[in-house]
């Protein structure tokens, strides 16, 4: 099933949704304001009728894998269930009708939520404050390190270097080229652990932070990272927490014990915010008290139960995006987290963890476990011992499609070859994982037997393997001049 | 517990098959020192004990009606389709991830494919991306095509620009180095002008001017616009802007307390290599069939690491979904009674108000479409008059411009009857 | 070929005089997978000995491309520009990048063909 574009199901006469007349006298636009301020041609948007409008909308969402209907094992995505309730507190009209500039005595109840989930964050990760601002992980990145660069610089410092290992997420390298850093790479060792010697060798006083997942990307706890702090430390430099792996620690360890100064957290991850197919996210960062000062204006404070935003922060980094945060997501983390509370929130990451390994020991013998386990919440396998067979990591997960699983996420982390890291989280249940195990096995034995087979899938999709390498080339022709069709958009046919 | 699964004997069935006797078995790597007894956070609640503590939470809001929300500055009430919320509470939209398999998530993938489009159409640019965070990091990434591709490290805001959009640009430029300037005169070190349309006291700039301005010294023109505006007004491809950006609240999102909303940009051809962010593209598969992907990747932090163009990568897909159907369900032909409702509305509450003794427009001889700055006689107790009555008052300008002491702004749209204006009119005149 | 030079960055180059021409490798290519676009230098730029002229990018990679040689840029292949593909079906011969005009000496770090299928033999 395919679904014409909404441009191409338009039809000229179609009318106009009934909109309330002005009502006022007034003068007309083109009588008040000069022709070369106005549109000169109307633009060229559907025009559809409510009925087509809704049947088109219902077709697309059909054409969707979702975690409401399928696994979502994608690694360092943490694709958990997102509760029904979240939604219904998000919308309840005491916070979706909240204008951002209504005064501060009649948003109490919105700036306590705020200020509750702070605390309810600092505590899970172990911070003294947190900025709800960042709307995304990326975006939270960047905003630590703008806040370690304003922390070394007040001392008179320009450091202008951050480690990154080599295993990371590729938003820590370009948040960090953001802020104006230079990145330098320290490599993994074989265990798939940060290597402690190339990590003293890159260390100097010209590092402003490390950034480190842990887990890593391989769901491997960096079991040196009491070390590894105090070797930052030592150089004054700061350890940033990234938060994409939380999902495996909640009520376990804390970052902010282990040494780590920033720690930004994915709401749309570990506290079950929906990913909307892309965002809206949400990206809090904690920090320790030294960089306190630093936070994005405003802050939320809250005196003798009187809540109020604070911008008179002389320090601080600025603002990092309009108003206060993505309120609608944290609304939906909030109610999530007084659901958990304390004892379900550590039961989950319990969860998470052994649904991971229990996974890896289904898939094991499958597919190749590079590294040795226990693993944490998740796991990087590898389709290696396929590569005889023709078989890539690539045809695993279009297999695992046409099984009707999502595919886990693949080629990342970069250091492992064919690599697919699987994320099962803590709501799939036993007979799932076993399914999704299943599945993987049937995979490899097709993989064997009919590797041609396993080449064409999926076929029971609305649409096959696309052919990427001829979009990007028309579209580059396109930016060349060599072509009218810019790929990258339906292109009307203007009379 | 809610949202969890295994039962307490599935939970062993598991750690036997794994070969190990408890969870301590599996968090081995964690040090013992690192080990916390408990997480201090008070024990989970029932379903209906938790949504009775964020109702009394919501409940401490003030809710003001939207036809008597007259507030705006970046974030505006207006009549949001049923439709919109009947499409986006679709799970299959909203618990997707973003489309990494297209496969499956043609769905996601049309959808943004199609919001591409509407962006570029309402520009009248020639491609625009998936979405960003919302209008002011919009107005940040546009700089930072603009400090690429030119090479200079100032960048010049001219007029009013939102404030707050200002403050995310210097904070985006201060880690890099950029400068941001105020003015309207650039020069050979400039690497983009940057206007808003209307600014942010509503009124309407001299866009063709500034865009000739950048373009005479080699910098980039980007307009941040109002999309609602474009129905009516010039689109920056008319006049030449280089880059458009801006806020799409008004298509389809509520104000929620600022967020989520989404951002926008869309850019003329020879600068989409520097586009941040996710790109959608129509394709096919072997049997001919289109679809569509994720693609010129290259440019993205998951492939170009330091390089990319970007660290953007969630962005607000949903949002932009919402946009898009807020889009195809008024058609061109909606928006623009929309916009033009809105515009007469408040010519209208702008006369009367201006009428008043002691009121007069701040700006007399510039030219508005649905926002305007007015000098208000005492200031502070104008909006406390108006919240008796249930009104959500004008924004006071002095909180960021100390030379416009006194002046606020009201916004009119589609959602402010004109019974809606007279009960203003009356509460500030009593 | 005779005469054709590698790199540890995998580009290659043959020599005629003054004038250098520079492409990357059969095993660079077949690394990158399906090439759609190349960022190149203008004509006249002068490059020193590993200065990074351009990008070559596939839909799931992007490599820089660095100078071998220190030299000025004689000719861009116009060719790539329509047809990027011509660097995975031809890396030795059409898919040829750009030339140098060479200023100064030849380094000597050039490695030839045997010596870096070997080192490649490794990394595959």
């Amino acid at each position: 099933m395919t679904e014409p574009l909404s441009f191409e199901k338009s039809r000229p006469n179609v009318h106009a949704p009934r909109l309330p007349d002005a009502g006022v006298a007034a003068a007309e636009v083109g009588d008040v304001l000069p022709p070369e301020l106005l549109r000169s041609q109307a633009p060229a948007l559907p025009r559809l009728s409510e009925p087509e409008v809704m049947r088109h909308y219902s077709r697309l969402a059909s054409m969707n894998y979702s975690i409401s209907e399928q696994f979502y094992p994608l690694g360092s995505c943490t694709m958990k269930y997102n509760p029904v309730a979240n939604e219904a507190a998000a919308s309840l009209p005491g916070f979706t009708t909240l204008h951002p500039y209504q005064d501060e005595e009649t948003v109490q109840g919105a700036l306590e939520l705020m200020w509750r989930l702070e605390q309810a964050l600092c505590a899970v990760v172990g911070v003294d404050r947190v900025t709800l601002q960042p709307a995304a992980g990326a975006h939270g990145e960047w905003t630590a390190l703008r806040m370690i660069q304003a922390f070394h610089r007040s001392r008179g410092e320009a450091r202008t270097e951050v480690l990154v290992p080599d295993s990371a997420h590729g938003t820590n390298p370009a948040s960090a080229a953001l802020s104006g850093f230079q990145v330098v790479e320290v490599a993994s060792g074989p265990d798939g652990r940060i290597s402690l010697a190339d990590l003293e060798a890159k260390l100097s006083s010209r590092v402003a932070a490390l950034m480190l997942t842990n887990p890593n990307t391989l769901g491997l706890f960096e079991r040196e990272i009491l070390d590894i702090a105090e070797l930052v430390h030592n150089t004054g430099a700061k350890l940033y927490y990234d938060g994409a792996n939380l999902n495996a620690l909640m009520g376990v360890c804390r970052p902010g014990d282990m040494g780590f100064d920033a720690v930004h957290m994915n709401l749309h991850k570990t506290f079950t915010t929906p990913h909307g197919g892309g965002g809206p996210g949400a990206g809090p960062v904690g920090v320790k008290a030294d960089l306190v000062p630093f936070l994005p204006t405003p802050t939320v404070e809250r005196t003798n139960g009187h809540l109020k935003l604070d911008f008179k922060r002389p320090q601080s980094i600025g603002r990092v995006r309009s108003f206060y945060g993505n309120f609608g997501m944290l609304v939906r983390a909030y109610t999530y987290i007084v659901a958990m509370g304390g004892d379900g929130l550590t039961q989950a990451s319990m969860d998470a963890v052994l649904s991971a390994n229990y996974l890896r020991k289904r898939v094991e013998g499958l597919l190749d476990l590079p590294h040795e386990g226990p693993c944490m919440h998740e796991f990087v396998a590898s389709a290696r011992n396929l590569a005889p067979n023709g078989i890539k990591a690539l045809d695993v997960a279009k297999g695992l499609l046409e099984r009707d699983f999502y595919a886990p996420t693949i080629y990342f982390p970069l250091v492992v070859p064919e690599a697919i890291m699987v994320e099962p989280t803590e709501t799939e249940s036993k007979p799932t994982l076993d399914a999704f195990a299943d599945a993987i096995a049937e995979i490899v034995i097709e993989a064997k037997e009919d590797p041609e087979k396993l080449h064409h899938e999926p076929h029971s999709l609305p649409v096959g393997r696309l052919d990427e390498v001829a979009t990007a080339r028309r579209i580059n022709a396109y930016l060349q001049g060599q072509s009218e069709d810019p790929i990258l958009r339906w292109k009307p046919v203007r009379d | 517990m809610p949202y969890l699964v295994h039962s307490p004997e599935e939970r062993a069935e598991m750690l036997a098959a794994i070969g190990v006797e408890s969870m301590d078995g599996l968090l081995v790597d964690i040090p013992a020192a690192l080990r916390i007894p408990r997480l201090d956070l008070p024990n989970g609640l029932s379903e209906f004990e938790t949504m009775a503590q964020i109702t009394a939470l919501a409940a401490r809001n003030r809710v003001f009606p939207d036809r008597l929300t007259f507030r705006g500055g970046g974030v505006y009430r207006r009549f949001i389709p049923a439709a919109v919320a009947a499409v986006t509470s679709k799970p299959e939209f909203y618990t997707a991830y973003t489309p990494y398999q297209p496969e499956a998530s043609q769905g996601t993938l049309q959808a943004i494919y199609e919001f591409q489009t509407l962006i570029a159409e309402l520009t009248a640019l020639d491609v625009a991306n998936a979405s960003l965070y919302d209008g002011a990091t919009a107005v940040a990434e546009a700089a930072m095509m603009a400090y690429v591709h030119t090479g200079r490290k100032e960048v010049l805001v001219a007029g009013y620009v939102h404030p707050e959009y200002v403050d995310v640009l210097r904070a985006f430029g201060e880690g890099r180095g950029i400068r941001v300037r105020k003015g309207s005169e650039p020069n050979a070190k400039t690497a983009a002008v940057i206007f808003q349309q209307p600014d942010f006291l509503g009124l309407l700039v001299d866009a063709p001017d500034l865009t000739k301005r950048a373009h005479d010294v080699g910098a980039i023109a980007i307009a941040c616009v109002d999309p609602i505006s474009l129905a009516l007004l010039a689109p920056p491809g008319q006049y030449g802007a280089d880059i458009a950006v801006g806020e799409g609240q008004q298509l389809g999102l509520s104000p929620s307390y600022g967020g989520p909303h989404v951002g926008f940009i869309a850019c003329h051809k020879d600068l989409v290599r520097r586009l941040p962010g996710r790109l959608i593209g129509a394709s096919h598969d072997a049997q001919g069939r289109r679809g569509f992907v994720l693609t010129l990747t290259a440019r993205e932090q998951h492939i170009r690491r330091e390089k990319a163009t970007s660290n953007i990568c969630t962005n607000h897909s949903l949002c932009a979904l919402a946009a898009s159907v807020y889009m195809t369900y008024m058609g061109a032909e909606g928006m623009r009674q929309v916009a033009d409702v809105s515009f007469k509305r408040a010519h209208a509450l702008a006369a009367k108000l201006a009428a008043l003794p002691g009121w007069e427009l701040a700006f007399p001889e510039r030219q508005f479409l649905s926002e305007f700055p007015i000098r208000v006689p005492k200031p502070a107790v104008v909006n406390r008059k108006l919240a008796r009555k249930g009104i959500l008052g004008g924004l006071d300008m002095q909180r960021w411009f100390r030379e416009l002491k006194g002046v606020f702004t009201f916004t009119c749209t589609e959602v402010n009857d004109a019974r809606a204006i007279d009960e203003l009119v009356e509460a500030v005149s009593s | 070929m005779a005469g054709r030079l590698y790199t540890k960055s995998h580009e290659w180059i043959t020599v005629e005089g003054k004038s250098v021409t520079v492409g990357i490798t059969d095993f660079a290519q077949s690394q990158l997978g399906d090439v759609v676009f190349l960022e190149l230098p203008t004509t006249g730029r002068k490059l020193d000995a590993g200065e990074s002229f351009g990008v070559v990018e596939s839909v799931k990679a992007a490599s820089d491309l660095y100078s071998p040689v220190a030299g000025r840029v004689t000719t861009v292949n116009e060719q790539l520009a329509a047809k990027p593909e011509l660097i995975n079906s031809d890396p030795y011969g059409e898919g040829w990048i750009l030339k140098l005009e060479l200023t100064g000496d030849l380094p000597k770090d050039f490695m030839d063909e045997a010596t870096y299928k070997k080192s490649t033999e490794s990394q595959s």
